[in-house]
């Protein structure tokens, strides 16, 4: 019987080791998978490379992790927010490496792994400073960056209601990065907010089909809490 | 001179955005737009966190964190809207799926290029967001700025001084001066705000603009 199910978050993090690339699901406050990271700080993984849209916000979160210095590396879009202090001193002392990708690059680069493409050629960023030392071509006349998958060995994402073969639907805008990373790691975790039996799931409307997940965890939570209020994308 | 404010610049651009159209509308000042889009036109707002067919803020009390837009602030969908992922909205842009975006920006240069993410300072950690999408994956991309810096200079420029977003991917600058397309031959002035001649804008700007058959701006 294929069961993914797991029963506690430290089960679900398990196998996370030093110098693992982990995706970590969110945008804002939606879809963050705060108890899987809550989790995995207290896991003890170190040296990360930590693929996110931001940088963590306030002290929680992946600001946590990154305060608790297991990040060597962020690969994001935009880690400037007004509530980034942790992610803003750690980079201003030189003790993080970003590598700052435009949004939707990121995104592509996170489904062309999961898709395995191994390279694409993108108009986004070209003759811009993101785009230095990069592969340009020109495709009928209008010029494109070079950009490869990013892979990851784990994903922490948040659905809103799974099965034990791994199928997941999202909640709104929580929805996000999360089926994309759940296809580029090589384990997906997901923590929903209810587990539903086999067959509960409209198939027309999975989003995740269960083959790109590998543990499924139920963390009682539900809308993403309303403190996280942080401005800019 | 009768310099638009920040109203009634968004009224001005939301007036050339048509019935049917999908737009995106970037944070900060071009977020006002959505406030005067006229209510007799059905126009679908893109939000590039996974939204089409975002609604407005809702009611104090009715906040939903799991529905909110690329500003993170809560919103609301309207019937027959959709979510979806990243790389499926990034899609809509790049794909050349959305109408119309509108950006703020530092400065435009005279030949649309634009820069808008970063002001290159030494000291400033850079973030990128979603702006390099948006610059180049619109039919139309608008910008809307104020004319002058607070010291005074033109934002609209020969060269960016600044880091660019996007090369020759502007087709249109409002400002609280005037309406200014970028054309292959350079700007075209096509409307001006009252008590402010042509002459006196380019000698504002530095930078050469032609003459539409410039209409009172308003």
């Amino acid at each position: 019987m294929i069961n993914k199910i797991v029963s506690t978050v430290e089960e679900a993090v398990a196998g996370i080791d030093d110098g693992a690339t982990v995706m970590i699901g969110g945008f804002g406050p939606a879809g963050q998978p705060a108890e899987l990271v809550d989790a995995l700080i207290a896991q003890g993984a170190k040296d990360l490379t930590i693929v996110n849209n931001n940088a963590g916000n306030g002290e929680t979160g992946l600001a946590a992790l990154l305060k608790a210095r297991r990040v060597r590396k962020i690969i994001c879009s935009f880690p400037r927010q007004v509530d980034s202090q942790v992610f803003d001193a750690l980079y201003r002392a030189g003790d993080i490496e970003l590598e700052l990708v435009p949004q939707g690059n990121l995104a592509e680069r996170i489904r062309a792994a999961g898709a395995g493409i191994g390279g694409f050629f993108t108009p986004t960023g070209y003759g811009t400073d993101l785009a230095k030392g990069k592969e340009t071509r020109l495709i009928n006349g209008r010029g494109y960056v070079l950009e490869f998958p990013i892979h990851a060995d784990f994903a922490l994402i948040k659905a809103e209601r799974g099965d034990r073969w791994g199928n997941l639907v999202y909640r709104k805008t929580a929805r996000n990065f999360a089926p994309i990373m759940a296809t580029a790691a090589r384990c997906a975790v997901v923590q929903v907010h209810e587990i539903v039996e086999l067959g509960a799931l409209d198939p027309e409307a999975i989003v995740t089909p269960g083959i790109f997940v590998k543990r499924v965890v139920r963390v009682a939570s539900s809308a993403a809490a309303s403190d996280a209020g942080s401005q800019a994308a | 001179m009768n310099k638009l404010n920040r109203d009634q610049m968004a009224a001005r651009v939301a007036r050339d955005i048509p019935e049917g159209a999908v737009v995106n509308l970037g944070i900060g000042l071009p977020t006002l737009v959505a406030n005067h889009l006229p209510k007799d036109r059905e126009i679908l707002l893109h939000s590039e966190n996974g939204v089409l067919g975002m609604g407005p803020a809702p009611a104090a009390g009715e906040e939903d964190y799991d529905l909110i837009n690329a500003g993170k602030q809560p919103v609301t969908l309207l019937r027959g809207g959709s979510f979806f992922h990243h790389a499926d909205s990034f899609g809509m842009m790049r794909g050349g799926h959305l109408d119309f975006c509108v950006l703020g920006a530092f400065q435009v240069s005279a030949c649309g290029d634009l820069a808008n993410w970063h002001t290159g300072a030494p000291d400033a950690i850079p973030a990128v967001g979603g702006a390099m999408d948006l610059a180049i994956g619109a039919k139309q991309v608008f910008v809307m700025m104020e004319h002058l810096t607070k010291q005074g200079e033109s934002k609209i420029v020969e060269h960016c001084s600044y880091p660019v977003t996007g090369v020759g991917c502007v087709n249109r600058i409002y400002t609280d001066l005037a309406v200014i397309d970028v054309t292959e031959q350079g700007l075209r002035v096509l409307e001006i705000v009252e008590g402010l001649s042509i002459e006196e804008l380019v000698r504002m700007s530095g930078v050469p603009m032609r003459r539409a058959q410039a209409k009172a701006y308003a």
